[in-house]
């Protein structure tokens, strides 16, 4: 497909997708109380979603995982909630 | 496909599915002991080919304790230490899907075990990597294991879960990526048919996802309609919706869709 084909294709769903975030942090931010690290990986997120460099749904993706490579001691429940919240507070 | 009703394996029928091929999984909740792990392989490997027949479905499937369970070693090696029991099955493919879940030292060391007993027993593996932002370090921690174990072909294993950020990795240490479509976590329809196109076809398999989840049966069919919406050929088609899932399943003498 050429670049005129792809946005034929899929220009309405990337649009409708990208209100849902502005939507989502709106929704956000109109709430009360404290926001955690989940708020930070999502808009250092989007900076990559924004530049101009290619390869970014890889860097996205990077930019929200843990990037340790030891194994960890012990596992405090079985779910991944999508973005790494940094080493452990000592 | 053992949490699902039979409408899944009548739709998949419809929509062409050949076969389905289950990977021993979590059951949503923590077995209390290895007889529930014995019961599961026997549904595994006995009742579920029989009820998927009824459809004209072949099924096969591979077997092991998944990581979200296997913290509990002491269990984990209660389990593994039954398998073997179960090996020659007609329908058993290998072991998997095998893994890491929150790249747990206990997880790595029930990992390497699994490693050992399909090495051990000439099985072909099938690994799960882990969510989210677990997944890029355990799919690293994953390939070093099988590495430093040498004794299985990257040829035989299949890494499932790949994504634009592990695919590469996989991929260059010669092993099958697995892309699994799910409706709200892992990868789309778009995005796999993007996979391919940047990666090629070679030793790519899609597979979707029928737990007791949010999960669609029919994801695999749904890339195909994907690729020909993007103007793909019907032979580049069957080549990764279903040579490419033959040519890696072959390898086992089990794997057969008669005539």
């Amino acid at each position: 497909m050429n670049r005129q084909q792809v946005l034929d294709l899929y220009f309405m769903d990337a649009r409708s997708k990208l209100i849902d975030i502005a939507a989502f942090l709106d929704r956000v931010e109109r709430a009360e109380g404290e926001a955690d690290f989940r708020l930070d990986a999502l808009r250092k997120a989007l900076e990559l979603v924004g530049s101009g460099e290619g390869d970014k749904a890889r860097r996205v993706l990077l930019s929200l995982s843990d990037p340790t490579t030891d194994p960890i001691a012990k596992a405090f429940g079985k779910g991944a909630c999508g973005a790494w919240p940094g080493p452990p507070k000592e | 496909m053992v949490s699902r009703t039979t409408d899944d394996y009548e739709a998949m029928v419809y929509a062409g599915c050949a076969a389905v091929c289950e990977p021993a999984f979590w059951a949503g909740f923590d077995r209390s002991g290895v007889e529930g792990f014995r019961d599961y392989f026997c549904q595994l490997t006995d009742y579920e080919p029989k009820r998927a027949a009824k459809f004209g479905l072949p099924h096969f499937c591979w077997l092991c304790i998944n990581p979200k369970e296997s913290e509990d070693t002491v269990l984990a090696e209660e389990v593994i230490a039954i398998i073997p029991e179960f090996l020659d099955r007609p329908t058993v493919l290998g072991i998997g899907e095998i893994g890491l879940n929150k790249n747990t030292r206990n997880e790595l060391r029930i990992l390497e075990r699994h490693i050992d007993l399909a090495a051990r027993n000439g099985q072909l593996v099938l690994v799960h990597t882990p969510h989210l932002e677990d997944k890029f370090k355990g799919t690293r921690l994953i390939l070093d294991a099988l590495k430093a174990d040498g004794r299985i072909a990257p040829g035989r294993v299949i890494i499932d879960h790949c994504e634009e950020h592990t695919i590469g990795m996989v991929l260059d240490a010669g092993y099958w990526a697995g892309i699994t479509l799910y409706p709200e976590s892992k990868t789309t329809p778009a995005r796999a048919v993007d996979m391919y196109e940047v990666y090629g076809l070679q030793n790519i398999w899609l597979n979707s996802a029928c737990d007791w989840g949010r999960s669609d049966p029919l994801s695999i069919p749904k890339t195909a309609l994907e690729m020909r919406r993007r103007g793909h050929s019907e032979a580049t088609i069957d080549q990764l919706v279903y040579q490419n899932p033959v040519r890696f399943m072959s390898q086992s003498p089990r794997f057969t869709l008669g005539a």
